[in-house]
Formats: structure tokens, C-alpha cells, sequence
């Protein structure tokens, strides 16, 4: 997930591909315009996610409680 | 002069009394339990057509069940709290004899259930009356109420509305007075959002506080289960009713069932109630603020507090849902590809494709937001917060404009819910009306394990009149 380059999809057609191939996914070629367009909303809160600095010692809740 | 059978019946109707109401006309032999049955039935037939919240109506299953009741207070058994009041629930809890479609095509080919869920089990040991399933969006990845397969909940306010998702049928069924309850699941709105458009109550509990078993998942990390209702003491009454650990849901809490009913009326004293800004003030209609300022200023909140990195709470949310979901479904997402609703089938590769490290970080974050968000209930004990951005969308509508930026109106309905449900804290969803046009909704959060302060504050607001879920006219 590189950075977005100017294609509609920012770039992401090629690693769709190789993504479903990976995963065994069946892609029709009608669903990988929408299937870009969402993978590139996720692409974005990653990045939002990821520009938050957490100390290394930051884990996962093994079990999470509220 | 008329003879008594000529004599116009004043009397309510029982399909559109609260659980309250009616559980008390079943004790003292007002009206029975096959009577509301009947009258649900009846109400469902001649309304349901038009809403569209039901998928599978137990006429057979809730006369037998009504009956048994009946002939139970007869012999003078106790039959519980509940005892006579109809019930439905969203069709992804299991409901014996049923394939768990969970508002799937795909679903419909599995195995019947062999029993109800759990919290079905649980609403029923204490009388209530199960009389559907309801229907809600594919796999509850969905906040507008719509359904490829089964058509659209339509909003029982305004039939040309949305209903709100994924729990629509839920909201739709107890917004139309199908049901005086109805359970919803909340992964990351989907109580709050249907509630707010449909003009209902309804209470995400603590993650954790209600057993899951028995019902369909979508994202194990962020699931709950909870009730929506016309009253905030069907909201009690039908929560304490399904309270308790379960060993089947491995994240069901061990802490012994916490009744809310007999403290619901002590009021606010001492309680610290603030608004949450920031992230919460802006980025909706400015009725949807109107309507958090109503309930603060009916409960004398004055004070702000800044809920910490919201957006990135929403944003994480967002990850670990289309992660965790796409984990769900992949092998369904080889093999039937084309029979899941394309709006979802196409979030749910997308979400397969998401890799492993920028999950992890989001639940690593999670952590950090949790302590973060806890340190103000140090402070505060209840925060109000809009639902929802806006009333309710039109049918089919694919974008609306909030703040004057135009966004896509699946994705953004929750965007006040998320950063919420993303740490489990406890929420009532109270109906406000602020003129004669669609319900708001406001969050009413408390710390974790405190739903009884977030019922407190629902209630009271409602026997002040600020808050109120009338019987849509229909």
C-alpha cells in the first residue's frame, strides 16, 4: 500500500490483483473499481491510524475488556 | 341508545403498549397473553406491509407460546417480568427452526437453528413473546436500514426515509408499535443510528455485559447486543432480564447480573453530566447539536469535555470492522462472491486486502484510547453526544452534505457512534424532537459497567418530557 499516485484509484489496481491472488479471491473485473474505491478510504484511516506515535511497549489487548 | 356491543372500544390497543403497560395488564388479568399476541399479529398484518421490518412472522410459535402462558397464571404460577409482552429480534439471532440469514442470500442455505440465542432464551424465561425475526442490513455492515435481498426497512416516520441501520427492522418494528421490544447488534452504531431515525430508545451496553452466543457475528472485537423500546423502563426491563455470564461467549463478562430497574427513578443527584466537543460539536446539521444542547440544558450541563483523538478512534474502528469482517467471510467471499450484496461484498475484499500490521496498529491504538477516554470519567460521569449527523436520509439516498462538504452517506451515518462503540462504553440512545418533522438522536455514554447512570439520566429526561418515542401514525 504505497503511496497514492494519479491514477483513479490511486495505483491500487495492480495490488488488487495480486491481493486477490494471494487470498484466493474470484475477482469480477466489474467489482475492482469499488473494491479500489474502499480500499482507498481504508488506505487513508491506516495513515491516520499509523501518524498516531505509540511507544513500543504499546500491545493489543490479549482479551479486551471496556 | 348503543348496547354494550355497539359501544365504541376505548380502550389501547396492546400492540402499540409499552412492555410495561402490558406486562401489567397480564398480572392483573387485564388482558391476556394469547390477546396481545393476537393484536401484534393483527398490527403486523396491516402496518408491515408498508414499514417492511419483519422477515419472518412466528404466528404458530408466539400462540403456543402465548397460550402456555395463559394457562400458566390460571394454575397461579409466576411467569416473570415480562410475561405476556411480544417481542422480535433482528435475524441474526438464532431463532429455532430458522436458518440465521443475518439479512444474507448465502445464510439461507444453512442448517435451521437448533435452538434460540441465548438472549432469546433469556427474554422468554422471563415471559416475554417471541413473535419474529426483523430484518437489517447484509451481515450488519450497514448503517442505513437497506437490504438487497429483502428490501428496505422503511423509516415508520416518514415511509420515504431511511430507517437507519443495521438494526433497521428493529427500529422500524418498534418505532411502527409492532413491538414494544426489539433486539438490535451494535458494532458500531448499528442500535444508536436506527434508534435515533426511528425515534426510539435504545441501549448499547457495555461490551462484553450481554452474551452473544446464539447470534451471528461480524466483528468479534467490536459486538454487542442490546434492546431498543418506546420507554427507557422497557430498555431496563428487558436488559436486567438478559444480564449474566454465559461460558458460551468468550468475551460475555463473568460480573454477576447488575439490575437496573430499581434505581432507574433516583435521578441526577451528584451525577456530573457533560457535553462532549471537539469531534462531537462540528462535522454535522446544526439540529443534531440543537438536539444534544436540549438534553444538556434540561439536565443543567454546562461543562465541555474533548473526547481525545476521536477521528482516529472512528478511523481505527473502520480498519479493524472491514479486517475483522472480510476474516469472517473469506471463504464466502471465494465461493459466492456474487450473491452477497455488492455494497458490502466490495468492502469486504477490500477489507481482505488490508495488511496485517496496520490491523494490529489499530487495535494497539485502541488500547491507548481506552485509557485515555477512561482518565475522564475520573472526572464526569455521563458525556451527551448526537447519534447521529443528521435526521434521517432519504430512501436510497447516496450522499448528503455535512459542514458543507459532500460525503458518502453509508459510510458517514456512524461517525458519531464509532468512536464510541470502539472501546465498549455503555450508551442510551434518547429520542429528541425538536419540531413536528423526524426524530435525533442523543447519545447519553457513561463509563463501562455503569449503564445504570446512562438509564438514570435517559429516564429521567423522559419523565421530564425532553425525550420521547410516540407511536409513528400509521
Amino acid at each position: 500500500m504505497s503511496e497514492p499516485n494519479d491514477s483513479p484509484r490511486g495505483g491500487l489496481d495492480a495490488y488488487i490483483d495480486a491481493a486477490a491472488g494471494l487470498l484466493a479471491i474470484p475477482l469480477d473485473p466489474a467489482w475492482i473499481g469499488a473494491i479500489g474505491s474502499n480500499l482507498a478510504v481504508l488506505r487513508a484511516a491506516a495513515a491516520h491510524v499509523a501518524e498516531f506515535p505509540l511507544p513500543d511497549e504499546a500491545e493489543a489487548a490479549p482479551v479486551y475488556e471496556a | 341508545m348503543s348496547g354494550p356491543d355497539t359501544m365504541p372500544d376505548f380502550r389501547p390497543d396492546p400492540a402499540t403498549m409499552t412492555a410495561e403497560a402490558l406486562a401489567a395488564a397480564f398480572r392483573d388479568g387485564t388482558t391476556t397473553a394469547s390477546a396481545n399476541v393476537a393484536a401484534t399479529l393483527a398490527r403486523i398484518a396491516r402496518v408491515d406491509g408498508a414499514v417492511n421490518a419483519f422477515t419472518d412472522v412466528l404466528a404458530e410459535r408466539a400462540g403456543a407460546r402465548a397460550a402456555a402462558l395463559d394457562a400458566a397464571r390460571a394454575r397461579g404460577e409466576p411467569c416473570g417480568p415480562l410475561a405476556g409482552v411480544p417481542f422480535a429480534v433482528k435475524n441474526l439471532f438464532d431463532i429455532a427452526g430458522l436458518p440465521t440469514r443475518a439479512g444474507s442470500k448465502i445464510n439461507r442455505d444453512r442448517a435451521p437453528a437448533a435452538r434460540d440465542g441465548a438472549l432469546v432464551r433469556r427474554m422468554e424465561a422471563a415471559g416475554a413473546i417471541l413473535v419474529g425475526g426483523l430484518n437489517m442490513g447484509e451481515y450488519a455492515y450497514d448503517f442505513t436500514g437497506e437490504n438487497v435481498h429483502d428490501g428496505p426497512t422503511r423509516n415508520p416516520h416518514d415511509l420515504g426515509r431511511m430507517s437507519g441501520g443495521s438494526s433497521g427492522g428493529s427500529g422500524g418494528a418498534v418505532g411502527a408499535g409492532l413491538v414494544p421490544i426489539a433486539l438490535g447488534s451494535d458494532t458500531n452504531g448499528s442500535i444508536r443510528v436506527p434508534s435515533a431515525f426511528c425515534g426510539c430508545f435504545g441501549l448499547k451496553p457495555t461490551y462484553g455485559r450481554l452474551t452473544r452466543a446464539g447470534s451471528f457475528p461480524f466483528v468479534g472485537s467490536l459486538d454487542h447486543l442490546g434492546p431498543m423500546a418506546r420507554n427507557v423502563t422497557d430498555l431496563a426491563l428487558s436488559y436486567d432480564a438478559m444480564q449474566g455470564p454465559d461460558p458460551d461467549d468468550p468475551v460475555a463478562t463473568t460480573r454477576v447480573a447488575d439490575a437496573v430497574l430499581p434505581g432507574l427513578a433516583e435521578g441526577l443527584a451528584g451525577l456530573r453530566v457533560a457535553v462532549a466537543g471537539g469531534y462531537f460539536a462540528r462535522g454535522g446539521d446544526a439540529e443534531a447539536f440543537v438536539a444534544v444542547a436540549k438534553v444538556a440544558q434540561a439536565l443543567g450541563a454546562t461543562r465541555s469535555v474533548e473526547i481525545p483523538e476521536a477521528a482516529r478512534a472512528r478511523a481505527a474502528a473502520y480498519l479493524i470492522t472491514a479486517a475483522e469482517g472480510a476474516a469472517l467471510h473469506l471463504d464466502r467471499l471465494r465461493t459466492r462472491g456474487h450473491d452477497f450484496d455488492p455494497a458490502v461484498r466490495d468492502r469486504l475484499i477490500a477489507g481482505a486486502m488490508i495488511p496485517a500490521p496496520l490491523v494490529e496498529r489499530a487495535q494497539r491504538f485502541r488500547r491507548w484510547y481506552r485509557s485515555a477516554v477512561l482518565d475522564l470519567f475520573r472526572e464526569v460521569d455521563v458525556i451527551l453526544a448526537p447519534a447521529t449527523p443528521c435526521r434521517a436520509p432519504r430512501s436510497g439516498q447516496a450522499t448528503f452534505v455535512l459542514d458543507g462538504v459532500t460525503l458518502p452517506v453509508r459510510a458517514n451515518v456512524g461517525v458519531f457512534t464509532q468512536p464510541i462503540s470502539f472501546i465498549g462504553l455503555p450508551v442510551v440512545a434518547v429520542p429528541v424532537r425538536l419540531d413536528d418533522g423526524l426524530p435525533l438522536g442523543v447519545q447519553v455514554v457513561a463509563a463501562p459497567w455503569r449503564e445504570d447512570l446512562a438509564l438514570r439520566v435517559a429516564y429521567q429526561l423522559e419523565r421530564d418530557g425532553i425525550v420521547r418515542a410516540p407511536v409513528a401514525n400509521l
